[in-house]
């Protein structure tokens, strides 16, 4: 496998591009692997490299029913911040956001991050003391925050609704400069390329139907492509977590699936050099603008439980809706496309990494729509939860049984209904 | 763009409704052991394919329904007022 380097690029550019191999194998499944991870989307696909990367286990496989990258991976708006504040997410987010700063040079791979400043817009005085309080509570995590006043914000993004007569008036915005965006299909391709290169093999088209159980162990699951023996196996499939549980006959779990959508605008010239988020009254809206010049936006989830990767019109009218009562100069740019994922919407609006009732089956879900941010850090703890058979002391908190034990990891407050969290 | 039959109010887009969850949850009794309660709050067996579901007709007659759904491909198998009251007094009637 060829490296990327800037030699490599113009020794290329001299010999027809000849000199580039494949960035991953396509192997045929082997009888038996030490760890079979379910589902190369990001968290799969990071899993298996920090497995072989960190903790030297490479019998590794990763399979997957599409192609990698297929499911939520490559559906999101790509947005990277750590403004969490529960204790253990603001760690893993902190921790997930230091890994990004470094992964284009880790994994040798350009995931194009971009650190171009994640802005939230503030209407009262209210939500600015919350700010406050959120963005003090990062810092004290080796974080960073800061509160914009109006003057600062007008002067660097002028182009906003300041209007006296708008709805919602803006009065000032908390901002996490570290936090930006990143090329999510690059992110997922630079994964597996690292871990097919410590010896991964990536099994797509390879669907899993059933997972074979002696009692509390799985001793090998069933695919499209055969049967697979494992000696352990990690669940990492977003949206269809329930699915797979059910396969493994575990009942029931804190977590349902809802769709969310995103939207993709015709490229203009460069106009937003950051992420800003508008959330008020009911109303929640995220846009930025792609390398290629796509506004890149999406709202609130579809609101309804689904299964379909098919989105809704009254969420495009509400998108459009916000699009317009921030972003006015938006009113005649046209909609390219859109698209939705179905993700795996918790309880408590936080993931799970955590070990199972299964001894030798470990659990990554209940990502909401936040996963991509946490898709290094969500690969580096599941790996050594995997490898070590604990979890460790920064995602404790984030098992099954939390709600029994009467802690909740709910950073909107929102309470025990999946379709509130985000 | 779902379509939902009101019993009350006859068929109306979706976003005159508000989804309520899974309403297939019966909740214990208050005194019940504290397993119970977690499992009827927390914990969903999130179907793929047909699932018993409220809604609540907000913007219409505000009546609280039991939706039979395919939570894959979005038909609709049948509507009723979830309360059952209501519902015997409304059979017939749309
Ligand atoms: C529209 C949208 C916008 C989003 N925006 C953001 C954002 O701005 N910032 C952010 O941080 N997060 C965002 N997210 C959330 C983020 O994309 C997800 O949380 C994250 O991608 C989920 O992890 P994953 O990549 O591993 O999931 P996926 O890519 O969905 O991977 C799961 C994989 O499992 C496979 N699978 C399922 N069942 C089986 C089976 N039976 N056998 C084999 N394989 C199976 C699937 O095919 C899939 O490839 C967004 C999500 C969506 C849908
Ligand atoms: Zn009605």
């Amino acid at each position: 496998m060829t490296r990327f380097s800037a030699w490599n690029v113009f020794r290329n550019g001299l010999t027809g591009q000849k000199g580039w191999s494949r960035q991953w194998r396509d192997p045929e499944p082997k009888k038996h692997y030490d760890v079979v991870v379910i589902g190369a989307g990001l968290h799969g696909l990071a899993t298996a490299y920090y497995l072989a990367k960190n903790h030297s286990v490479r019998n590794v496989a990763v399979v997957e029913k599409g192609w990698l990258g297929g499911g939520n991976a490559g559906r999101n708006t790509t947005i990277v911040r750590s403004n969490y504040m529960m204790p253990g997410n603001r760690e893993f987010y902190e921790h997930s956001l230091k890994l990004w700063e470094n992964l284009s040079h880790e994994l040798n791979y350009n995931v194009m991050f971009s650190q171009r400043a994640h802005v939230s817009l503030l209407h009262s005085p209210a939500a600015v003391d919350d700010a406050a309080r959120r963005y003090n509570t990062m810092r004290l995590t080796d974080s960073d925050g800061e509160l914009w006043d109006l003057e600062k914000l007008k002067h660097t993004i002028p182009y906003l609704n300041y209007g006296p007569n708008s709805r919602f008036p803006i009065i000032g915005a908390a901002v996490q400069r570290r936090a930006g965006t990143a090329r999510h299909d690059a992110v997922a391709w630079g994964y597996a390329r690292g871990a097919d290169q410590h010896g991964v093999d990536i099994l797509q088209n390879c669907e899993v139907t059933g997972v074979t159980r002696d009692n509390d162990k799985v001793v090998a699951i069933e695919t499209t492509r055969g049967t697979i023996s494992a000696g352990k196996v990690g669940f990492a499939v977003a949206g269809n977590t329930s699915r797979l549980w059910s396969m493994a006959g575990l009942g029931n779990l804190p977590i349902e699936s809802h769709k969310l959508q995103a939207f993709v605008s015709e490229p203009l010239k460069p106009l937003l050099d950051h992420v800003v988020v508008f959330g008020v009254g009911g109303a929640h809206f995220y846009i930025s603008q792609s390398d290629k010049g796509g506004m890149v936006f999406g709202g609130d989830i579809d609101w309804y439980k689904s299964y379909a990767q098919r989105g809704n019109l009254p969420i495009v009218q509400d998108v459009a809706e916000a699009a317009m009562s921030i972003l006015p100069c938006l009113g005649r740019v046209k909609l390219l496309r859109h698209w939705s994922g179905v993700m795996d919407m918790s309880m408590d609006g936080s993931h799970f990494i955590c070990k199972t009732p299964l001894n030798n089956l470990y659990l990554n879900a209940g990502w909401n729509y936040g996963g991509f941010k946490a898709s290094p850090a969500s690969g580096w703890y599941f790996a050594d939860l995997i490898a070590n058979d604990r979890p460790h002391p920064v995602v404790e908190n984030h098992d099954l049984q939390r709600f029994e034990r009467g802690i909740n990891i709910d950073e909107r407050g929102a309470g025990p209904d999946p379709k509130l969290h985000g | 763009m779902l379509r939902i039959k009101c019993p009350f109010c006859g068929e109306r887009d979706h976003s005159e409704f508000s989804y309520g969850g899974d309403g297939s949850i019966v909740y214990p009794a208050l005194d019940a052991p504290m397993q119970d309660w977690v499992e009827a709050v927390f914990q969903r067996e999130n179907i793929r394919g047909m699932q018993t579901e409220t809604w609540q007709h907000v913007n219409g007659c505000r009546t609280w329904l039991l939706v039979e759904r395919d939570t894959m491909t979005h038909e609709i198998r049948s509507v009723r007022a979830a309360h059952p009251g209501v519902a015997k007094a409304l059979e017939g009637s749309s």
